[in-house]
Protein backbone atom coordinates (compact mmCIF):
# COMPACT_ATOMS: atom_id res chain seq x y z
CA UNK A 1 0.00 0.00 0.00
CA UNK A 2 1.02 3.46 -1.00
CA UNK A 3 2.22 5.41 1.83
CA UNK A 4 0.98 9.53 2.41
CA UNK A 5 2.03 10.57 5.91
CA UNK A 6 -0.76 12.79 7.94
CA UNK A 7 1.48 15.82 8.66
CA UNK A 8 2.25 16.43 5.31
CA UNK A 9 0.74 18.68 2.17
CA UNK A 10 0.02 17.03 -1.24
CA UNK A 11 -0.64 18.27 -4.54
CA UNK A 12 -2.52 17.00 -7.44
CA UNK A 13 0.91 17.24 -9.50
CA UNK A 14 1.69 14.13 -6.95
CA UNK A 15 4.34 16.47 -4.75
CA UNK A 16 4.15 16.63 -1.00
CA UNK A 17 5.33 19.79 0.83
CA UNK A 18 6.74 19.67 4.66
CA UNK A 19 6.49 23.02 6.30
CA UNK A 20 8.87 24.05 9.08
CA UNK A 21 8.06 27.39 10.30
CA UNK A 22 8.63 29.97 7.69
CA UNK A 23 10.36 27.13 5.13
CA UNK A 24 9.18 23.81 3.34
CA UNK A 25 10.45 21.08 2.13
CA UNK A 26 9.17 19.51 -1.13
CA UNK A 27 9.03 16.33 -2.81
CA UNK A 28 7.28 13.73 -4.72
CA UNK A 29 4.85 11.26 -3.63
CA UNK A 30 5.07 7.28 -2.70
CA UNK A 31 2.69 6.84 -5.49
CA UNK A 32 4.21 9.46 -8.11
CA UNK A 33 7.71 7.56 -6.97
CA UNK A 34 6.06 4.17 -7.92
CA UNK A 35 4.51 4.96 -10.76
CA UNK A 36 7.57 6.65 -12.09
CA UNK A 37 10.30 3.24 -11.36
CA UNK A 38 13.35 3.47 -11.44
CA UNK A 39 14.88 7.29 -10.89
CA UNK A 40 18.30 7.91 -12.47
CA UNK A 41 18.14 11.70 -12.52
CA UNK A 42 16.40 14.72 -10.50
CA UNK A 43 17.09 17.77 -12.30
CA UNK A 44 16.96 20.97 -9.80
CA UNK A 45 16.92 24.76 -9.77
CA UNK A 46 19.30 26.40 -8.14
CA UNK A 47 19.53 28.13 -4.67
CA UNK A 48 18.22 31.72 -5.05
CA UNK A 49 15.56 30.97 -8.01
CA UNK A 50 12.35 31.70 -7.28
CA UNK A 51 8.57 29.99 -8.28
CA UNK A 52 5.57 31.08 -7.95
CA UNK A 53 3.22 28.28 -7.13
CA UNK A 54 2.13 25.57 -10.03
CA UNK A 55 5.88 26.75 -11.90
CA UNK A 56 7.75 24.24 -12.48
CA UNK A 57 11.00 24.18 -10.68
CA UNK A 58 12.34 20.92 -12.01
CA UNK A 59 12.27 17.42 -13.18
CA UNK A 60 12.77 13.50 -12.36
CA UNK A 61 13.87 11.43 -14.64
CA UNK A 62 13.59 7.31 -14.69
CA UNK A 63 14.71 4.88 -17.01
CA UNK A 64 11.27 4.94 -18.87
CA UNK A 65 10.22 8.66 -18.65
CA UNK A 66 10.29 11.84 -17.66
CA UNK A 67 7.60 14.29 -15.32
CA UNK A 68 8.14 17.65 -14.19
CA UNK A 69 8.01 19.01 -10.83
CA UNK A 70 5.50 21.71 -9.94
CA UNK A 71 6.32 24.33 -7.04
CA UNK A 72 3.11 23.71 -4.48
CA UNK A 73 3.62 26.92 -3.12
CA UNK A 74 5.49 30.12 -4.38
CA UNK A 75 8.70 31.01 -2.42
CA UNK A 76 12.92 31.31 -2.86
CA UNK A 77 14.51 28.18 -3.08
CA UNK A 78 16.85 28.42 0.25
CA UNK A 79 18.43 24.48 -0.17
CA UNK A 80 18.58 21.80 -2.63
CA UNK A 81 19.23 18.48 -2.09
CA UNK A 82 22.55 17.42 -2.92
CA UNK A 83 22.65 13.58 -2.33
CA UNK A 84 20.27 13.36 -5.41
CA UNK A 85 22.95 14.09 -7.61
CA UNK A 86 24.83 10.93 -6.51
CA UNK A 87 21.86 8.77 -5.02
CA UNK A 88 18.49 9.71 -7.14
CA UNK A 89 17.23 6.41 -6.31
CA UNK A 90 16.73 7.66 -2.57
CA UNK A 91 13.57 8.98 -4.30
CA UNK A 92 12.34 5.71 -4.45
CA UNK A 93 13.62 4.31 -1.55
CA UNK A 94 12.66 7.44 0.92
CA UNK A 95 10.23 9.78 -0.76
CA UNK A 96 9.56 11.58 2.34
CA UNK A 97 12.84 12.17 3.92
CA UNK A 98 16.27 11.31 1.69
CA UNK A 99 14.24 12.03 -1.51
CA UNK A 100 13.34 15.59 -0.35
CA UNK A 101 14.28 18.14 -3.21
CA UNK A 102 13.89 21.68 -2.21
CA UNK A 103 13.22 23.92 0.23
CA UNK A 104 11.54 27.14 -0.12
CA UNK A 105 10.47 30.32 1.78
CA UNK A 106 6.92 30.05 2.72
CA UNK A 107 5.47 33.18 1.00
CA UNK A 108 1.73 33.00 1.03
CA UNK A 109 0.71 30.70 3.41
CA UNK A 110 -3.13 30.72 2.06
CA UNK A 111 -1.59 28.55 -0.63
CA UNK A 112 -0.56 25.99 2.00
CA UNK A 113 -4.17 25.81 3.19
CA UNK A 114 -5.86 25.02 0.09
CA UNK A 115 -3.10 22.21 -0.48
CA UNK A 116 -4.57 18.74 -0.01
CA UNK A 117 -4.23 16.75 3.10
CA UNK A 118 -3.24 13.30 2.83
CA UNK A 119 -6.63 11.91 3.22
CA UNK A 120 -7.89 13.84 0.35
CA UNK A 121 -4.42 12.80 -1.82
CA UNK A 122 -5.14 9.71 -1.03
CA UNK A 123 -8.49 10.07 -2.25
CA UNK A 124 -7.64 12.02 -5.66
CA UNK A 125 -5.22 8.56 -5.82
CA UNK A 126 -7.60 6.18 -6.09
CA UNK A 127 -9.40 8.39 -8.73
CA UNK A 128 -6.57 8.02 -10.85
CA UNK A 129 -6.09 4.74 -10.84
CA UNK A 130 -7.81 1.72 -12.07
CA UNK B 1 -16.89 6.09 -29.83
CA UNK B 2 -15.72 3.08 -27.81
CA UNK B 3 -12.53 2.23 -27.24
CA UNK B 4 -11.28 -1.69 -27.80
CA UNK B 5 -10.56 -3.29 -24.88
CA UNK B 6 -6.90 -3.96 -24.60
CA UNK B 7 -5.70 -7.87 -25.57
CA UNK B 8 -4.51 -10.08 -22.78
CA UNK B 9 -1.65 -12.71 -23.33
CA UNK B 10 -2.69 -16.03 -21.37
CA UNK B 11 -0.11 -14.56 -18.70
CA UNK B 12 -1.76 -11.67 -18.02
CA UNK B 13 -3.24 -13.29 -14.28
CA UNK B 14 0.17 -14.47 -13.84
CA UNK B 15 1.87 -11.21 -14.53
CA UNK B 16 -0.91 -9.50 -12.08
CA UNK B 17 0.32 -12.25 -9.14
CA UNK B 18 4.30 -11.33 -9.98
CA UNK B 19 2.99 -7.51 -9.16
CA UNK B 20 3.85 -6.34 -12.77
CA UNK B 21 3.18 -3.27 -13.40
CA UNK B 22 0.17 -3.00 -16.45
CA UNK B 23 0.72 -0.62 -19.16
CA UNK B 24 -0.83 -0.16 -22.52
CA UNK B 25 1.09 -1.29 -25.37
CA UNK B 26 0.19 -1.98 -29.12
CA UNK B 27 -3.12 -2.77 -28.23
CA UNK B 28 -1.73 -4.91 -25.46
CA UNK B 29 -2.20 -5.35 -21.26
CA UNK B 30 1.18 -6.42 -20.95
CA UNK B 31 3.96 -5.29 -17.92
CA UNK B 32 6.48 -2.33 -17.93
CA UNK B 33 7.87 -3.69 -15.01
CA UNK B 34 7.97 -6.17 -12.03
CA UNK B 35 10.51 -5.45 -9.28
CA UNK B 36 12.05 -2.36 -10.69
CA UNK B 37 13.46 -1.99 -14.57
CA UNK B 38 17.46 -1.51 -13.90
CA UNK B 39 17.18 -4.87 -11.41
CA UNK B 40 15.45 -6.92 -14.32
CA UNK B 41 17.95 -5.06 -17.44
CA UNK B 42 20.97 -6.36 -15.34
CA UNK B 43 19.60 -9.81 -14.74
CA UNK B 44 19.39 -10.77 -18.30
CA UNK B 45 23.35 -9.20 -18.43
CA UNK B 46 24.44 -11.26 -15.67
CA UNK B 47 21.96 -14.40 -15.27
CA UNK B 48 18.77 -14.93 -16.92
CA UNK B 49 15.73 -12.69 -17.74
CA UNK B 50 12.26 -14.11 -18.63
CA UNK B 51 9.78 -12.18 -21.13
CA UNK B 52 6.24 -12.98 -21.70
CA UNK B 53 6.51 -11.69 -25.86
CA UNK B 54 2.57 -13.54 -26.75
CA UNK B 55 2.00 -10.04 -27.99
CA UNK B 56 4.17 -10.57 -30.74
CA UNK B 57 2.21 -11.93 -34.31
CA UNK B 58 2.93 -14.88 -36.16
CA UNK B 59 2.04 -15.85 -39.76
CA UNK B 60 2.79 -18.70 -41.50
CA UNK B 61 3.22 -18.87 -44.66
CA UNK B 62 2.69 -22.65 -46.47
CA UNK B 63 1.97 -23.66 -50.36
CA UNK B 64 4.49 -25.15 -53.00
CA UNK B 65 5.68 -21.04 -53.58
CA UNK B 66 6.23 -20.55 -49.79
CA UNK B 67 9.20 -19.62 -50.32
CA UNK B 68 8.97 -17.68 -53.72
CA UNK B 69 6.26 -15.79 -51.89
CA UNK B 70 8.58 -14.86 -48.87
CA UNK B 71 11.51 -13.70 -51.45
CA UNK B 72 8.77 -11.45 -52.85
CA UNK B 73 8.17 -9.69 -49.41
CA UNK B 74 11.23 -9.61 -47.96
CA UNK B 75 14.38 -8.13 -47.68
CA UNK B 76 16.72 -10.80 -47.10
CA UNK B 77 17.72 -14.18 -48.85
CA UNK B 78 15.44 -16.72 -47.34
CA UNK B 79 17.13 -19.28 -50.10
CA UNK B 80 20.02 -18.96 -48.14
CA UNK B 81 18.09 -20.44 -44.73
CA UNK B 82 18.44 -24.21 -44.36
CA UNK B 83 15.47 -25.98 -42.50
CA UNK B 84 16.16 -25.28 -38.50
CA UNK B 85 17.64 -21.87 -39.65
CA UNK B 86 16.07 -18.22 -38.84
CA UNK B 87 17.11 -14.93 -40.22
CA UNK B 88 16.01 -10.90 -39.69
CA UNK B 89 14.72 -9.53 -42.35
CA UNK B 90 12.63 -6.58 -43.60
CA UNK B 91 8.76 -6.04 -44.87
CA UNK B 92 8.64 -2.84 -47.28
CA UNK B 93 6.29 -1.16 -49.29
CA UNK B 94 7.12 -0.15 -52.79
CA UNK B 95 9.06 3.20 -51.51
CA UNK B 96 11.71 1.54 -49.43
CA UNK B 97 9.74 1.98 -46.43
CA UNK B 98 9.29 -0.27 -43.67
CA UNK B 99 5.81 -2.52 -42.96
CA UNK B 100 7.66 -4.11 -40.50
CA UNK B 101 10.68 -6.32 -39.28
CA UNK B 102 10.72 -9.62 -38.81
CA UNK B 103 11.96 -12.86 -38.06
CA UNK B 104 12.04 -15.77 -40.69
CA UNK B 105 11.83 -19.20 -39.53
CA UNK B 106 12.22 -22.20 -42.12
CA UNK B 107 10.22 -25.03 -41.06
CA UNK B 108 10.40 -27.11 -44.09
CA UNK B 109 10.63 -26.27 -48.09
CA UNK B 110 7.04 -25.07 -47.94
CA UNK B 111 6.62 -23.66 -44.71
CA UNK B 112 7.64 -20.78 -43.49
CA UNK B 113 6.74 -19.03 -39.77
CA UNK B 114 7.68 -15.20 -39.71
CA UNK B 115 7.47 -13.76 -36.11
CA UNK B 116 6.07 -9.62 -36.63
CA UNK B 117 5.55 -6.56 -34.26
CA UNK B 118 2.35 -7.08 -32.34
CA UNK B 119 1.54 -3.72 -33.12
CA UNK B 120 1.58 -4.43 -37.21
CA UNK B 121 0.04 -7.48 -36.72
CA UNK B 122 -3.47 -6.65 -38.29
CA UNK B 123 -1.49 -4.49 -40.89
CA UNK B 124 1.10 -6.95 -41.58
CA UNK B 125 -0.93 -9.66 -42.45
CA UNK B 126 -3.11 -7.65 -44.37
CA UNK B 127 -0.18 -6.59 -46.34
CA UNK B 128 1.43 -10.30 -46.95
CA UNK B 129 -2.21 -11.59 -48.00
CA UNK B 130 -2.85 -8.81 -50.73
CA UNK B 131 0.67 -9.31 -52.30
CA UNK B 132 0.35 -13.14 -51.58
CA UNK B 133 -1.99 -13.06 -55.20
CA UNK B 134 -0.27 -15.10 -57.80
CA UNK B 135 1.56 -17.44 -55.42
CA UNK B 136 0.40 -20.86 -55.25
CA UNK B 137 1.29 -20.09 -51.36
CA UNK B 138 -1.25 -19.03 -48.39
CA UNK B 139 -0.78 -17.16 -45.52
CA UNK B 140 -2.42 -17.63 -42.25
CA UNK B 141 -2.43 -15.84 -38.83
CA UNK B 142 -1.44 -18.07 -36.67
CA UNK B 143 -0.74 -15.40 -34.16
CA UNK B 144 -3.59 -17.02 -31.38
CA UNK B 145 -2.07 -20.13 -31.31
CA UNK B 146 1.69 -19.10 -30.04
CA UNK B 147 2.70 -18.34 -26.50
CA UNK B 148 6.24 -16.88 -27.08
CA UNK B 149 8.55 -16.24 -24.01
CA UNK B 150 12.15 -15.04 -24.35
CA UNK B 151 14.26 -16.52 -21.95
CA UNK B 152 18.11 -14.49 -22.02
CA UNK B 153 20.50 -13.95 -20.39
CA UNK B 154 24.63 -15.76 -19.62
CA UNK B 155 22.70 -18.60 -17.45
CA UNK B 156 19.69 -19.14 -20.34
CA UNK B 157 21.07 -22.33 -21.58
CA UNK B 158 22.50 -23.54 -18.10
CA UNK B 159 19.24 -23.41 -16.52
CA UNK B 160 16.55 -24.63 -19.49
CA UNK B 161 18.56 -27.28 -20.33
CA UNK B 162 17.54 -29.56 -17.71
CA UNK B 163 13.36 -28.54 -18.59
CA UNK B 164 13.70 -29.69 -22.30
CA UNK B 165 14.75 -32.91 -24.11
CA UNK B 166 17.39 -31.60 -26.93
CA UNK B 167 20.53 -30.67 -26.65
CA UNK B 168 20.26 -26.69 -26.62
CA UNK B 169 24.50 -26.13 -26.87
CA UNK B 170 24.13 -27.91 -30.57
CA UNK B 171 21.27 -25.78 -31.56
CA UNK B 172 23.55 -22.59 -33.25
CA UNK B 173 22.84 -19.08 -33.12
CA UNK B 174 19.54 -17.96 -35.08
CA UNK B 175 19.01 -21.72 -35.86
CA UNK B 176 16.14 -23.27 -33.89
CA UNK B 177 14.57 -27.08 -32.75
CA UNK B 178 11.33 -28.61 -31.94
CA UNK B 179 11.35 -30.28 -28.45
CA UNK B 180 9.51 -30.19 -25.21
CA UNK B 181 10.21 -27.75 -22.18
CA UNK B 182 8.80 -29.14 -19.25
CA UNK B 183 7.13 -31.70 -21.14
CA UNK B 184 5.32 -28.80 -23.44
CA UNK B 185 6.04 -29.48 -26.80
CA UNK B 186 7.75 -26.17 -28.94
CA UNK B 187 9.72 -24.75 -30.71
CA UNK B 188 13.05 -23.19 -29.01
CA UNK B 189 15.26 -20.81 -31.05
CA UNK B 190 18.52 -19.60 -29.96
CA UNK B 191 16.92 -15.93 -30.98
CA UNK B 192 16.08 -13.03 -28.95
CA UNK B 193 16.24 -9.02 -28.44
CA UNK B 194 18.61 -8.37 -25.80
CA UNK B 195 21.73 -8.81 -26.61
CA UNK B 196 22.51 -11.87 -24.80
CA UNK B 197 22.66 -15.57 -25.53
CA UNK B 198 19.24 -17.18 -25.02
CA UNK B 199 15.76 -18.50 -26.27
CA UNK B 200 12.53 -17.68 -27.56
CA UNK B 201 10.03 -20.05 -27.24
CA UNK B 202 6.75 -20.99 -29.12
CA UNK B 203 4.44 -23.38 -27.82
CA UNK B 204 0.47 -23.93 -26.78
CA UNK B 205 -1.22 -21.15 -25.31
CA UNK B 206 -3.53 -23.30 -23.19
CA UNK B 207 0.36 -24.62 -21.31
CA UNK B 208 1.43 -21.11 -20.40
CA UNK B 209 1.52 -20.58 -17.32
CA UNK B 210 3.00 -24.19 -16.81
CA UNK B 211 6.14 -22.98 -18.45
CA UNK B 212 6.26 -20.04 -17.61
CA UNK B 213 5.90 -20.94 -13.40
CA UNK B 214 8.51 -23.77 -14.02
CA UNK B 215 11.10 -21.64 -15.99
CA UNK B 216 11.41 -18.98 -12.78
CA UNK B 217 11.30 -22.22 -10.52
CA UNK B 218 13.93 -23.54 -11.89
CA UNK B 219 16.03 -20.16 -12.70
CA UNK B 220 15.64 -19.31 -9.07
CA UNK B 221 18.84 -20.49 -8.44
CA UNK B 222 20.34 -18.85 -11.04
CA UNK B 223 18.92 -15.19 -10.34
CA UNK B 224 16.34 -14.97 -12.85
CA UNK B 225 13.74 -12.49 -12.79
CA UNK B 226 11.01 -11.66 -14.98
CA UNK B 227 11.27 -8.71 -17.00
CA UNK B 228 9.08 -5.77 -18.47
CA UNK B 229 8.81 -4.18 -21.54
CA UNK B 230 10.70 -1.08 -19.85
CA UNK B 231 14.02 -3.57 -19.07
CA UNK B 232 13.08 -4.81 -23.24
CA UNK B 233 13.43 -1.90 -24.48
CA UNK B 234 16.91 -0.57 -22.77
CA UNK B 235 18.25 -4.23 -23.50
CA UNK B 236 17.59 -3.51 -26.95
CA UNK B 237 18.58 -0.36 -27.52
CA UNK B 238 22.17 -0.88 -25.71
CA UNK B 239 22.59 -3.81 -28.38
CA UNK B 240 21.43 -1.35 -31.09
CA UNK B 241 18.23 -3.37 -32.20
CA UNK B 242 15.77 -1.19 -34.23
CA UNK B 243 12.29 -0.69 -32.55
CA UNK B 244 9.28 -0.52 -35.17
CA UNK B 245 7.93 3.06 -34.84
CA UNK B 246 10.94 4.44 -33.20
CA UNK B 247 13.99 3.48 -35.13
CA UNK B 248 12.08 2.56 -38.03
CA UNK B 249 8.61 2.82 -39.86
CA UNK B 250 7.47 3.33 -43.47
CA UNK B 251 9.42 6.68 -43.85
CA UNK B 252 12.85 4.55 -43.05
CA UNK B 253 14.35 2.52 -45.49
CA UNK B 254 17.29 -0.65 -44.57
CA UNK B 255 19.87 0.96 -46.09
CA UNK B 256 19.48 4.17 -43.93
CA UNK B 257 18.74 2.35 -40.76
CA UNK B 258 22.34 0.73 -41.07
CA UNK B 259 20.35 -2.19 -42.09
CA UNK B 260 22.28 -3.25 -45.37
CA UNK B 261 23.13 -6.63 -43.96
CA UNK B 262 19.74 -7.33 -44.60
CA UNK B 263 19.57 -6.38 -47.66
CA UNK B 264 20.53 -8.95 -50.61
CA UNK B 265 19.51 -6.78 -53.72
CA UNK B 266 21.13 -9.96 -55.47
CA UNK B 267 18.64 -12.43 -54.72
CA UNK B 268 16.01 -11.01 -57.39
CA UNK B 269 13.22 -8.79 -57.50
CA UNK B 270 10.85 -7.90 -54.17
CA UNK B 271 9.03 -5.23 -53.08
CA UNK B 272 11.34 -1.92 -52.58
CA UNK B 273 14.11 -3.21 -54.45
CA UNK B 274 13.96 -0.55 -57.03
CA UNK B 275 14.25 1.97 -54.84
CA UNK B 276 17.15 0.55 -52.80
CA UNK B 277 19.17 -0.20 -55.87
CA UNK B 278 18.55 3.90 -56.58
CA UNK B 279 19.38 4.61 -53.13
CA UNK B 280 22.46 3.24 -53.14
CA UNK B 281 23.55 4.21 -56.68
CA UNK B 282 22.65 7.71 -55.71
CA UNK B 283 24.23 7.64 -51.68
CA UNK B 284 22.33 7.93 -48.41
CA UNK B 285 21.83 11.19 -47.61
CA UNK B 286 21.34 10.73 -43.91
CA UNK B 287 21.95 7.38 -41.64
CA UNK B 288 21.00 5.90 -38.76
CA UNK B 289 23.67 6.62 -35.81
CA UNK B 290 24.04 5.94 -31.94
CA UNK B 291 25.05 8.54 -29.65
CA UNK B 292 26.29 9.07 -26.33
CA UNK B 293 25.21 12.48 -24.13
CA UNK B 294 28.41 14.26 -22.81
CA UNK B 295 26.10 16.37 -21.19
CA UNK B 296 23.99 15.22 -18.26
CA UNK B 297 20.55 15.06 -19.32
CA UNK B 298 18.75 11.90 -20.81
CA UNK B 299 17.85 12.28 -24.30
CA UNK B 300 14.37 10.81 -24.93
CA UNK B 301 12.53 10.15 -28.35
CA UNK B 302 11.38 13.07 -30.40
CA UNK B 303 13.81 15.49 -28.65
CA UNK B 304 15.18 17.79 -31.16
CA UNK B 305 18.39 17.86 -32.39
CA UNK B 306 20.70 20.52 -34.07
CA UNK B 307 23.59 21.38 -35.73
CA UNK B 308 25.04 24.94 -35.43
CA UNK B 309 22.07 26.65 -35.82
CA UNK B 310 19.82 23.65 -37.89
CA UNK B 311 16.96 21.18 -36.39
CA UNK B 312 18.22 18.50 -38.55
CA UNK B 313 16.09 15.71 -37.22
CA UNK B 314 14.98 14.43 -33.79
CA UNK B 315 15.99 11.26 -31.34
CA UNK B 316 14.43 8.10 -32.55
CA UNK B 317 15.17 6.03 -29.64
CA UNK B 318 16.86 6.95 -26.27
CA UNK B 319 16.93 6.00 -22.50
CA UNK B 320 19.36 5.36 -19.83
CA UNK B 321 21.48 2.40 -20.60
CA UNK B 322 21.52 0.64 -17.33
CA UNK B 323 24.34 -1.77 -17.98
CA UNK B 324 27.07 0.33 -19.46
CA UNK B 325 25.83 3.74 -16.96
CA UNK B 326 25.54 6.25 -19.75
CA UNK B 327 22.78 8.03 -20.99
CA UNK B 328 22.23 6.58 -25.12
CA UNK B 329 20.37 6.79 -28.13
CA UNK B 330 19.32 6.23 -31.66
CA UNK B 331 19.07 8.90 -34.34
CA UNK B 332 19.16 9.70 -37.93
CA UNK B 333 22.08 12.38 -39.05
CA UNK B 334 22.90 14.17 -42.12
CA UNK B 335 25.52 12.14 -43.79
CA UNK B 336 28.30 14.14 -43.58
CA UNK B 337 27.58 14.53 -40.04
CA UNK B 338 27.69 10.14 -39.06
CA UNK B 339 31.25 9.67 -38.57
CA UNK B 340 32.25 8.63 -35.13
CA UNK B 341 33.59 11.28 -32.60
CA UNK B 342 30.89 13.81 -34.48
CA UNK B 343 29.24 16.12 -31.76
CA UNK B 344 25.79 17.32 -32.01
CA UNK B 345 23.38 18.81 -29.41
CA UNK B 346 20.16 17.23 -28.43
CA UNK B 347 17.16 19.98 -27.06
CA UNK B 348 16.24 18.48 -23.54
CA UNK B 349 13.49 20.73 -22.46
CA UNK B 350 14.67 23.64 -23.87
CA UNK B 351 18.55 23.24 -22.95
CA UNK B 352 20.76 22.17 -25.55
CA UNK B 353 23.32 19.61 -24.44
CA UNK B 354 25.96 17.70 -26.11
CA UNK B 355 25.78 14.43 -27.13
CA UNK B 356 28.68 12.47 -29.58
CA UNK B 357 28.28 9.75 -32.21
CA UNK B 358 29.71 6.41 -30.68
CA UNK B 359 30.50 3.37 -32.24
CA UNK B 360 27.57 0.97 -32.36
CA UNK B 361 26.33 -1.74 -30.63
CA UNK B 362 26.66 0.01 -27.67
CA UNK B 363 27.00 -2.91 -25.67
CA UNK B 364 28.07 -6.37 -27.36
CA UNK B 365 28.55 -9.52 -25.14
CA UNK B 366 31.97 -11.22 -24.84
CA UNK B 367 31.93 -14.55 -27.23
Amino acid sequence: MANYPDNLQYTKDHEWLRVTGATAEVGITDFAQSALGDVVYVELPVVGDSFDQGKAFGSVESVKSVSELFSPISGEVVAINEALADSPELVNTDPYKGGWMIKLTVENAGQIDALLSASEYEDFVATQSE
Amino acid sequence: MAENPLKQTALNAAHRRLGGKMVSYGGWDMPVTYAGTIDEHMAVRTAAGLFDVSHMGEVEVHGPQALQLVQHLTTNDASKLHIGQAHYSGLLYPNGGFVDDLLVHKLSDEHYLLCINASNTDKDFAWIRQHATGFDAEAVNTSPNYTQLALQGPQALTMLQPLVDVELSTIKYYWFTHGKVAGVPALIARTGYTGEDGFELYFDPNKSERVWNKLLEAGQSYGIQPCGLAARNTLRLEAKMALYGNDIDDTTTPLEADLAWIVKLQKGDFIGRDVLVKQKEAGLTRKLIGFEMLDRGIAREHYPIWIGDAQVSQVSSGSPAPFLKKNIGLAYLPLEHTAVGTRFDVEIRGKRTTAQVVETPFYKRAK
